[in-house]
């Protein structure tokens, strides 16, 4: 299994004194510079130490939000290309639905690439609603113009010889000549994020790497198609490093203290559902027949919106934190009991490959420096011998 | 009796209704599709050969995948009167049906005679850091029918009431609203240059507590166009159609009736 560390960088002083939405409304004056500065050099140096401790590394990249201040991931990955030796730098992503330049994406990520040696893990993302508004591309048809930039950014990569056009229904281009290269041939690895079992089989006929996002128990069936669709497409099981599931992780020495800082990663959960309801589904960005069945149901665009606890019961609706650790959404607790709930989370999803560790949120430095060298060096160590183990045990093929 | 027909039209599907006798009136419903039990149906059906299409993408009506602009609406209509064989039409458009006939006349009045355009959007006036059109595409429902009625408490819809069918046809047409209206937000900026080819007479008719774009925004349009005059309906907001449509009906019918009495008037 690999491990990755991920921060969404927030701003999170500010989320006690914003009353309402924290992300595409509130003012910027808000956010003062001297004090986002830092925060943003306490991330770097978070990923820093999960280089140290041997484990990889999750960014990604929201707008005008006081839940994240990554505005690109590969600015933030830029640096860390240079400031990190061995871990796999993962964008998840650069959010096509957001980008009305993909030729832009494609040298952005061949220069973290050829920058990092080779470490790029590319995440082709799709991109949030509510972030339409500001990037004002038109939520319709949004998914003929992902695959069309998609293609695109996969094609600039692939062409070696000199200027090509590109003259598509969304993306027009007279010259496209991605220089330098990308390090890894033919391109970085895949990735892309689903909540849905159809999404799951698509990228799995693509041999992509999926990942699914704190969807819980729940997320066995997107597992389960990806496997599916995996075997039937290319006629082998699929890899276990095609598969990711990312949680809120919060480790401590003892129980009172993980507790503590669980409370405080979760707050990220409950931070954006803190978005301006008018603009969270613009018209087009769900299928019309999803909209149909929203119109008498706004309460489901909601992260805690209709999740059921592995024991059956539906959880509440906002959840306690025992019920998030229940549903495998947080991972909480001393580095044993963090331990046994990945154990028991990836058993139940048949297998996970790689580990997308949350943490962050309103979370000290300090104690988020702690609970990922926790995490690092104790956790990590327990969750490999249990897999190394579990293989000696399986009959040779 | 109203009928529904389902007929293609220039290679597209569309429903259409098509009731009385007279004067042809083609009826450009707003952004969010016909309401084909609204009063304003009798009323000018009565007076006028009417011709109530769902535009393409709204209703149950056929959207072609290669179209995503206004203007590909507007030739579709212009297609349509042509094999209607209809002239001397009265085109009468609300909200983002009157931006459809605006982009139809600035591209031909051949068969136009008249136009009255309702609460208009689709032009630019003011300046670059001034939003004359309000973003209806990032409200919620509520915040919808505030900007939307005059008396939004009479005609917030109650989606709870609403059967499955009709709920899709809400959701339909509000996405390919925003297919046709998303960015530029509810305008196209060429429009106000081209707006001098609209030769035929034009009755410009605002809701006169419109709070999606303002009465002033309604003057400049009608001092933009060469023969407009400018109206106010009172009690109404953007949808001056559904919260006052008998005195909607009427001053269409006045304006229709000395064909050409609009012919030189000018904005107030």
């Amino acid at each position: 299994m690999n491990f990755y560390y991920f921060s969404e960088q927030g701003y999170y002083p500010a989320w006690n004194q914003i009353t309402g939405p924290l992300r595409i409304d509130p003012p910027s004056s808000l956010a003062d510079p001297a004090v986002a500065g830092p925060l943003i050099h306490r991330c770097l140096n978070e990923w820093s130490l999960a280089d140290q401790l041997g484990m990889n590394i999750m960014v990604n990249e929201h707008h005008a939000s006081y839940t994240s201040m990554s505005i690109s991931c590969m600015l933030t990955l830029a640096i860390l290309a240079r400031i990190t030796k061995n871990a796999r730098l993962l964008a998840l992503g650069v959010p096509l639905f957001n980008r009305p330049d993909p030729y832009r994406v494609a040298e952005e990520a061949a220069y973290v690439d050829v920058l990092s040696g080779g470490r790029l893990e590319l995440g082709l993302v799709k991109g949030t609603g509510y972030e339409l508004p500001i990037s004002n591309q038109n939520p319709v048809r949004n998914m003929d113009r992902f695959w069309e930039a998609h293609d695109l950014v996969l094609k600039a990569f692939a062409n070696h010889d000199g200027p090509m056009s590109w003259e598509g229904e969304y993306f027009h281009y007279r010259n496209i000549n991605v220089i330098p290269r990308c390090w890894q041939q033919p391109h970085p690895p895949i990735w892309m994020p689903t909540f849905s079992a159809n999404n799951a089989r698509e990228i799995a006929r693509r041999d992509y790497t999926m990942a699914t996002f704190t969807t819980g128990y729940g997320a066995r069936v997107v597992f389960d198609a990806y496997r599916d669709e995996y075997q039937k497409a290319h006629g082998v099981p699929a890899p276990l490093q095609r598969m990711s599931y990312l949680g809120m992780v919060a480790v401590g020495a003892d129980k009172k203290t993980a507790m503590e800082r669980g409370e405080r990663v979760a707050s990220y959960a409950f931070a954006t559902e803190r978005t301006p309801p008018g603009k969270l589904n613009p018209p087009g960005y769900m299928s019309s027949s999803d909209n149909a069945r929203l119109l008498t149901n706004q309460g489901a665009i909601s992260f805690f919106f209709n999740k059921s606890l592995p024991s059956g019961r539906k959880m509440s609706n906002p959840p306690s934190m025992e019920e998030m650790i229940e549903a495998g959404m947080l991972f909480c607790g001393t580095p044993d009991e963090v331990a046994q709930q990945i154990t028991a989370f990836c058993d139940a999803m048949g297998g996970v490959g790689n580990m997308l560790v949350q943490m962050g949120g309103m979370l000290e430095a300090e104690e988020n420096l702690d609970s990922l060298r926790l995490f690092g060096s104790e956790v990590v160590p327990r969750l490999l011998k249990r897999q190394k183990a579990e293989r000696l045990a399986e009959p040779a093929q | 009796m109203i009928a529904l027909q389902n007929r293609s039209v220039a290679g597209v599907n569309v429903e259409l209704l098509q009731a009385g006798a007279g004067r042809p009136l083609l009826f450009l419903h707003a952004g969010d599709g016909m309401d084909w039990g609204s009063p304003l149906v009798a009323q000018l059906s009565s007076r006028f050969q009417f011709v109530a299409p769902s535009h393409p993408g709204f209703g149950k009506s056929e959207l072609p995948p290669h179209f995503n602009q206004v203007s590909d609406l507007a030739y579709f209509y212009l297609d349509l009167i042509e094999e209607l064989d209809l002239r001397d039409v009265l085109v009468v458009g609300c909200s983002f049906g009157a931006w459809i006939a605006m982009e139809m006349a600035v591209k031909s009045c051949e068969r136009i005679s008249q136009l009255v355009f309702a609460d208009a959007v689709g032009v630019k006036f003011a300046g670059r850091e001034v939003r004359e059109i309000a973003d209806l595409f990032s409200l919620t429902p509520g915040e919808l029918a505030h900007h939307v009625f005059f008396d939004s408490s009479r005609f917030t819809p109650d989606y709870s009431k609403m059967t499955p069918e009709q709920l899709a046809v809400v959701a339909r047409n509000r996405e390919s609203f925003t297919l046709f209206g998303w960015s530029p937000t509810l305008h196209n900026p060429k429009l106000r240059q081209r707006l001098h080819r609209i030769k035929a007479p034009a009755l410009v008719l605002w809701g006169a507590q419109d709070r999606v774009v303002s009465p002033d925004y309604g003057r400049s349009l009608a001092a933009a166009l060469p023969k407009a005059r400018f109206d106010l309906i009172e009690g109404a907001g953007h949808y001056p159609q559904v919260e006052q449509p008998a005195e909607f009906a009427s001053r269409v019918t006045a304006f229709a009736a000395p064909k050409l009495s609009a012919a030189g008037g000018v904005a107030r």
